[in-house]
């Protein structure tokens, strides 16, 4: 089993077969979840601190039900009730955290690079849970896990992500995943927040939504934020709404046994209508269920059995 | 005291000297040039296998002082000059209060004499307190001794006042130093936009935001009739529309920094905060365009953009960190082993291009030439030695420079500023 990481930063420096071993791990753990009692001993005696400098409510509570079900201690770290109100400093709040010598610690960020930034200066193992535009790998891997779950094999499949690509750190881990594996990308929005430059990541791009739904495998929406608009991105949530929103209508041009995944949280009526959010077709919340064994996975891979020889 | 420099490879590009000579140094001033000059009771410097170019000038400096002596003051400020082969310096105005005033003008010149071993010249603002909106005293402050105006940090916003400035600018004969940026373009932008801010998740400066103001300002510098000279060219764009402007016989300069020649948006992959600044560092095209520009001679000038931040500023999220290189104690060993050392430029046009031409655009008239009556500011390299940078043995207060362990061949070996070694430093300084 070839995992040789100490951290967890991102995507893009991981092989095609890591990615595989992380999912075949998962795909072990993931029954755990369904038992009646949903603990193993695989972390007992580990700590673990859940570091959230943003918002969230899927990755956090996630990461937390992963760590506990290994048995893992974890501790949650809340910005709004911590010292960085005080003005202490990120590297400061890393410092006196790894001080405690915790056996990971999982960091989501509003800012790019953060939790490489971290690893230049402490000794534990670091877990990418988001950073600005970059990258959040573990949704990417979820992502995997669920479109293999649902379509067995990722051979020959048309994936559509569609929305504000330009922001999106879900768009850019998926795209690495999705290269690795050989899936063909399809990139949909509105030109100001689709780049061009994008192409060089070696996937297709298309301005019109309807044209580019022809024969989708997988329709992968984007949130879009409100505050978008107030910067001019699109002129109105109606016009992106009636350009780019998932309808029935529109849904009906991919494939018949298409699938609609969504990171979440979902504006429902906007990028995505409610009858679409909750019909057969989206696996939203399986993403969600999924993201318990692909974290805990994860947390296996860095932390679990005998200290491993790390590359980096 | 009189000082004899033997022996050296005497380099003006002003007179187009190129030879071995002896030069003798009174009262601060050159009083002879010679292949031999027999004389007792000098001081002697052996210059044999060593360059002698009129002193180097670098008119883009920010020295911090006053407001923010954490960073950087005008004391050590010097020292890194000198100690980078730097005779003279131009401060830019973005001091803390701003240098928009005779009074602040004075007091920069007053701790200069007291405190600095190079030379200091000012620059003043181009508005009070680079608010864009009213235009400073400029025949006074000219009369205080500021040798230009810029704002510095930022571009004059408003199209009409910077026409105003440049009009104004006539009256005094002074220099418009512009910093091109539209700030609405490059809004909350931290690397330059393209393939890698995409790759890297960091929000983009595009390279439009610099072309735009370059071409309004040399738009209004033609029309109003007046001189600009745009600092830290940085993409190709802009770079096209100088060498328009010039062939239009626009009257406008303008200068390259040394990071912008020899680093890439790519490097940016590490998310060190040391290779933040503003502008970016720009792709890759527009590094070739910038060292074709250096060659066809659309870029006029070299200069650091020298800007020192304190260790903890920098050592934060990239997002979080201020712009700026600290530039002055790097430059010349990169300039000599990237550009000279490659044969990408003749040695005498890189003297040109930091001391010959900035003299000029600065109007400083007896600086930047080796001639008998010349002040005596002289930088001496040494070509061959090579060099390891590190930044623990800066001067300047600041080590935001990204430069740090690179090889280089070509270096300072001496520094002299009217008539007096600065560099190397005496023992009992230092």
């Amino acid at each position: 089993m070839a995992f040789k990481h100490k951290h967890l930063l991102g995507i893009q420096t991981l092989t095609s077969s890591e990615i595989m071993t992380v999912l075949d791990t998962a795909e072990s753990f993931f029954e755990i979840s369904t038992r009646a009692v949903k603990k193993v001993p695989t972390l007992r005696g580990k700590t673990i601190i859940n570091l959230f400098f943003e918002p969230s409510t899927r990755t956090r509570s996630s990461f937390e039900l992963a760590a506990k079900r290994l048995s893992a201690d974890i501790v949650n770290f809340n910005q709004q009730t911590s010292s960085t109100v005080k003005g202490e400093t990120f590297k400061d709040t890393i410092l006196n955290l790894d001080a405690m010598n915790p056996d990971a610690i999982i960091i989501r960020h509003s800012c790019s690079g953060v939790p490489q930034f971290a690893t230049t200066f402490c000794q534990t193992h670091i877990i990418n849970a988001g950073d600005g535009a970059h990258e959040h790998p573990t949704q990417a891997l979820l992502d995997a896990f669920t479109i293999r779950q649902e379509k067995k094999n990722f051979k020959d499949l048309k994936v559509l992500i569609v929305g504000d690509i330009l922001h999106s750190r879900v768009a850019r881990s998926n795209i690495f995943l999705l290269q690795k594996l050989e899936v063909r990308i399809v990139l949909v929005g509105p030109p100001s927040l689709l780049p061009l430059e994008f192409k060089k990541f070696g996937v297709d791009l298309d301005f019109n939504l309807d044209r580019a739904i022809e024969g989708a495998d997988v329709v992968m929406m984007l949130r879009i934020q409100l505050e978008r608009q107030e910067r001019n991105y699109f002129p109105s949530i109606r016009e992106y709404r009636n350009l780019y929103s998932l309808t029935e209508k529109r849904f009906r041009r991919a494939k018949k046994n298409a699938i609609i995944m969504h990171p979440g949280p979902i504006n429902r009526g906007v990028e995505i209508s409610a009858d679409m959010a909750d019909s057969a077709k989206s696996v939203i919340l399986k993403q969600v269920e999924n993201g318990i064994a692909v974290r805990m996975a994860v947390l296996y891979l860095l932390l679990g059995g005998k200290e491993r020889e790390a590359i980096d | 005291m009189r000082l004899l420099i033997k022996n050296g490879r005497v380099i003006d590009p002003s007179s187009g000297t190129d030879d071995t000579l002896d030069l003798l140094i009174e009262k601060g001033k050159i009083v002879e040039i010679k292949a031999k000059i027999e004389t007792k009771g000098v001081k002697v410097i052996d210059a044999s296998n060593l360059v002698v170019a009129p002193g180097f000038i670098d008119m883009h400096v920010h020295l911090r002082e006053p407001g923010q002596e954490d960073k950087e003051t005008i004391f050590t400020g010097a020292l890194a000059a000198a100690k980078g082969g730097f005779t003279s310096i131009a401060c830019m105005s973005n001091t803390d209060p701003v240098n928009d005033n005779r009074g602040l003008t004075e007091y920069i010149l007053s701790e200069a004499k007291k405190k600095a071993v190079v030379n200091i010249f000012p620059i003043a603002s181009i508005t009070k307190g680079q608010r864009g909106e009213e235009l400073t005293d400029m025949a006074d402050l000219v009369d205080a001794g500021a040798v230009a105006f810029s704002d510095d940090g930022c571009s004059v916003e408003n199209s009409q006042i910077m026409r105003r400035a440049l009009e104004y600018s006539k009256l005094i004969d002074t220099l418009i130093i512009e910093h091109c940026e539209d700030k609405n373009l490059s809004r909350e932008g931290v690397m330059h936009e393209g393939y890698y801010s995409y790759l890297y998740g960091l929000k983009g400066i595009p390279a439009s935001s610099e072309e735009t103001m370059v071409s309004r300002d040399t738009i209004l510098a033609e029309r109003a009739g007046a001189t600009i000279h745009i600092a830290h060219l940085s993409v190709k764009g802009a770079v096209d529309i100088v060498k328009k402007a010039k062939k239009n016989k626009i009257k406008v300069t303008a200068e390259v920094t040394p990071h912008h020649l020899f680093l890439a948006d790519s490097y940016l992959k590490s998310y060190d905060t040391s290779l933040k600044v503003n502008p970016p560092l720009r792709s890759k095209e527009d590094v070739q365009a910038l060292i074709q520009a250096v060659k066809e001679g659309v870029v006029d000038i070299f200069a650091t953009d020298h800007a020192p931040h304190t260790p903890d500023e920098k050592d934060v999220e990239f997002d979080k960190a201020p712009f700026g290189i600290n530039g002055l104690e790097t430059a010349i060993s990169l300039f000599l082993d990237k550009l000279v050392n490659k044969n990408i430029i003749s040695l005498k046009k890189f003297i040109k291009m930091i001391s010959t031409t900035p003299a000029l655009i600065l109007g400083l008239e007896n600086k930047g030439k080796i001639c008998v009556g010349a002040d005596a500011d002289l930088t001496i390299l040494n070509l061959h030695k090579e060099i390891v940078v590190d930044i623990n043995t800066f001067k300047s207060k600041g080590r935001n420079n990204p430069f740090h362990g690179w090889k280089l061949r070509g270096t300072p070996a001496m520094t002299i500023v009217g008539g007096k070694i600065v560099y190397p430093f005496s023992s009992s300084k230092n």
